[in-house]
């Protein structure tokens, strides 16, 4: 157990920080801390073109084998990677969703036609993807999704009804994977489907949801005899929940070091700001400063913890368990610690705001956007559930 | 970078465990707290000649197995899971860590075989004060005085909270010159305990499984021999030696913690109400799932201070320049890991429910245990503010 890097390490994090000091200019120099959760409606065209700047530097998937287009990098380059990255303040990452889960995913369970047709397109930065998983009738309850995805035969194709909610960056992306029911009469996990479905068709419809921050980023989606190619379907009609359960051990993965530069770069913010208005005097908001200082440094090992256990047994271990609920509620924290600290000034919108307008700075929508860190991805609630039942082996409750 | 255990650490880790479980049994928990002593003799020879655990982090030119705070912070993870009654905190992580800092060669080859031997030791350095200060574990605590005549020095004070104090063969003892404040004129000094003019009491405590003592020091008188490192500029040092034992603590806060989330998952899946084990009810799930987030995050906590300690002290050989990073470190996870262990604590009584509140059961010996490491060498509040200090002025 060691905490320093190794030489060949240190080389590697030097390359990328100056790759990024170099390429972070011009164009993309105004696109520095933009994007990003609670941020997405900001510059999604230029920072579409940044996905595609990084592709060329070779700083896209790199985790990902180089026989799909990636580097093979180890997990700790990856950890420097996404260290570095949000250390420089570069953008939020339009092609999350395909990079770390639509591209895993098909890489683990896809066919060989599927991963030529698919794969190049995320690691060049020019095909965006959405998930399509969450239902107004199938939230925490995921398992009871109602979309309906039947086989045409005579189109050869998969046509797709239903609803999709709570969808990022829907209206930027190119592909969405939805999980969908192939066995009408079928209920819960069995009888779903795993489908890659093209968003620019007639038969899908994006509805942008203003949130609580007045912006948009969650989208419903409505499905009707949307198109899919035969070949778009992951596996077999009846391995959808299987395929979409392998996908959130991708979700836990090294990305959430990079989530963690970012939240130091809001924590810094917030030090910044106590400092200028003197709340920083103010015992309780040095003892929450101190406090949210603390466990983010912790929070670095434990991903690290989780990551360098997963590397040495190809596994997730328990502790992996807890870092959802943990980040989520940290950052939550944060958001309350920011707005404290800020005072009756906090309340107070950007003048350039008029009449109807409703525009936050950056702490201010950090504020409220954090929020949804305790609903999306599994509930606290859930989370709560499943450290339970996994971790602690405590008995499910009874079904009523 | 490698955030895992080598194969030799878990190996110490595992023969730790397997001897904790067969020793420091209920049974033999609440004999030894029962005694004025605190712990059993005949036990900690054994682990002073059989598995020679004292000495895992000296270095191996004064009988030490020059092994590093990791291995240190894993049998203390231990100690604590089995709540071992013994006098190895106080002999090791405060005395040993002084010797190792603030030592001499002289001293060091004079003290460190004894200990190897199974000679026990403390620190004393908090004086008895009535104000509850801001830094009544900082500089200011040291209150007792060191007054030199010649080429000796005479110590006079009143010295509290130590831990093993009315039993330990051996003191480390913090003093400051007359008239002195703050980080000035602090010296550092190894005596044997029996000596003319120190006073020992035990203070009945709270907590049973560790006893603390009072030191009356009046007008004891010492060779210049004894005293560590140079004359009055004692406190870089002292503060280090505190920092390690502050993390090594935290290492015994976590086993601790994670302790009592076991017991409480066992117990709600005995406990049957309304015709089903409560483990099975969401209110008590949520409540171990906190519990679990806890330890777990504690556990990151400790290993990543232990590995600051160890790059503090190599092999018993100190790297001063990581003191700022040790100091900052240190409070990050004594802040956390006290409330972890206290709340967990707490939650794991309401989780057994009456027989929670017995003295048969023994959640209560963990949970007075927790409010104790809590306090001693400053709670979470403290370190926050220290930590606050270190960021914001």
């Amino acid at each position: 157990m060691k905490l320093d890097f190794s030489t060949e390490e240190q080389a590697f994090r030097s390359e990328i920080a100056t790759w990024l000091k170099q390429n972070l200019t011009g164009e993309f120099a105004q696109l520095k801390f933009c994007g990003g959760p609670g941020n997405e409606h900001r510059s999604p065209q230029q920072r579409k073109r940044w996905e595609q700047k990084l592709a060329e530097g070779g700083w896209s998937c790199i985790g990902w084998p180089q026989q799909y287009g990636g580097r093979s990098c180890s997990i700790e380059q990856q950890v420097i990677f996404h260290e570095e990255y949000h250390r420089a303040g570069a953008p939020g990452r339009l092609s999350l969703l395909g990079e770390g889960l639509a591209g895993p995913t098909i890489i683990a369970f896809g066919n060989e036609a599927q991963k030529q047709k698919y794969l190049p397109g995320i690691v060049a930065g020019t095909e965006l993807w959405c998930q399509g998983y969450s239902e107004p009738g199938a939230g925490s309850d995921l398992a009871s999704v109602k979309t309906k995805a039947c086989f045409n035969e005579t189109q050869g194709k998969w046509l797709i009804n239903g609803q999709k909610v709570w969808t990022s960056l829907a209206h930027q992306a190119d592909y969405c994977f939805v999980i969908a029911r192939t066995n009408p009469a079928s209920t819960a996990h069995k009888g779903l489907g795993f489908f890659l479905v093209k968003m620019d068709q007639p038969g899908i419809e994006v509805r942008g949801i203003k949130q609580i921050t007045g912006t948009s980023e969650f989208n419903e989606v409505f499905f009707n005899n949307a198109e899919c190619d035969a070949e778009g379907i992951i596996g077999a009609p009846g391995d959808g929940w299987k395929i979409a359960m392998g996908l959130l051990g991708f979700e836990r993965g090294v990305s959430t070091l990079g989530l963690q530069m970012q939240f130091r770069n809001e924590l810094n913010e917030i030090i910044r700001i106590a400092k200028q208005n003197n709340a920083y005097r103010d015992p309780a908001i040095r003892q929450r400063i101190a406090q949210s200082h603390a466990e983010l440094k912790i929070m670095r090992y434990n991903a690290l913890r989780m990551l360098s256990a997963q590397a040495e047994n190809g596994t997730l271990q328990k502790e992996a368990l807890i870092y959802k609920v943990f980040w989520a509620s940290w950052h939550q924290n944060l958001g309350e610690l920011a707005i404290d600290v800020m005072g009756p000034e906090g309340q107070i919108l950007d003048k350039s705001n008029s009449g109807s307008e409703y525009t936050l700075n950056h702490l201010q929508a950090m504020y409220l956007f954090a929020r949804a860190d305790t609903i999306y991805g599994g509930t606290n609630e859930i989370q709560r559930n499943i450290i339970a039942e996994r971790g602690l082996g405590m008995p499910k409750e009874p079904r009523a | 970078m490698k955030f895992v255990f080598t194969e030799e650490q878990q190996m110490i880790r595992d023969s730790a465990e397997s001897f904790l479980a067969k020793v420091s049994t209920s049974k033999a928990i609440r004999s030894a707290m029962a005694t004025e002593q605190g712990y059993n003799q005949a036990l900690w020879q054994r682990i002073c000649q059989e598995l020679c655990w004292q000495m895992i982090h000296s270095p191996q030119a004064h009988a030490g197995i020059g092994l590093g705070y990791v291995e240190l912070a894993l049998i203390l993870e231990k100690m604590g899971y089995y709540l071992l009654c013994s006098p190895f905190y106080s002999t090791v992580c405060l005395a040993i860590n002084t010797l190792l800092v603030a030592g001499d060669k002289a001293q060091q080859a004079e003290y460190l075989p004894k200990i190897s031997n199974g000679l026990t030791a403390t620190l004393a350095y908090v004086g008895k004060t009535t104000s509850h200060g801001d830094n009544r574990w900082g500089a200011e605590a040291v209150t007792a005085t060191a007054q030199r005549k010649g080429t000796q020095f005479i110590l006079n004070g009143n010295l509290r909270y130590v831990p093993d104090g009315s039993t330990a063969e051996l003191l480390m003892i913090a003093a400051r010159e007359q008239s002195s404040v703050g980080e000035e004129g602090i010296s550092l000094f190894v005596v044997p305990a029996e000596l003319a003019g120190i006073e020992r009491r035990l203070l009945p405590t709270m907590d049973q499984t560790r006893k603390q003592a009072e030191v009356v020091l009046n007008n004891v008188t010492l060779p210049s021999s004894a005293l560590m490192g140079e004359e009055g500029t004692g406190w870089p040092q002292l503060k280090i030696i505190i920092d390690l034992a502050t993390i090594a603590l935290a290492a015994e806060q976590l086993g601790g913690a994670q302790r009592v989330l076991d017991m409480a998952v066992a117990y709600s899946k005995e406990r049957i109400q309304f015709n089903r084990p409560i483990a099975s009810f969401q209110a008590i799930k949520h409540r171990v799932a906190d519990m679990m987030t806890r330890v777990e995050v504690s556990r990151s906590g400790v290993y990543y201070a232990a590995c600051v300690a160890q790059q503090t002290m190599k092999a018993g050989v100190l790297d001063s320049t990581q003191a700022r990073e040790l100091a900052e470190a240190a409070s990050i996870v004594k802040a956390y890991c006290s409330d972890a262990y206290f709340s967990n604590a707490g939650d794991a009584l309401q989780i057994h429910g009456g027989v929670g509140f017995t003295w048969e059961y023994d959640i209560h010996l963990y949970f007075k245990r927790a409010k104790a490491c809590e306090h001693f060498l400053g709670n979470g509040a403290y370190h926050r503010e220290r930590l606050a200090a270190f960021i914001l002025d």
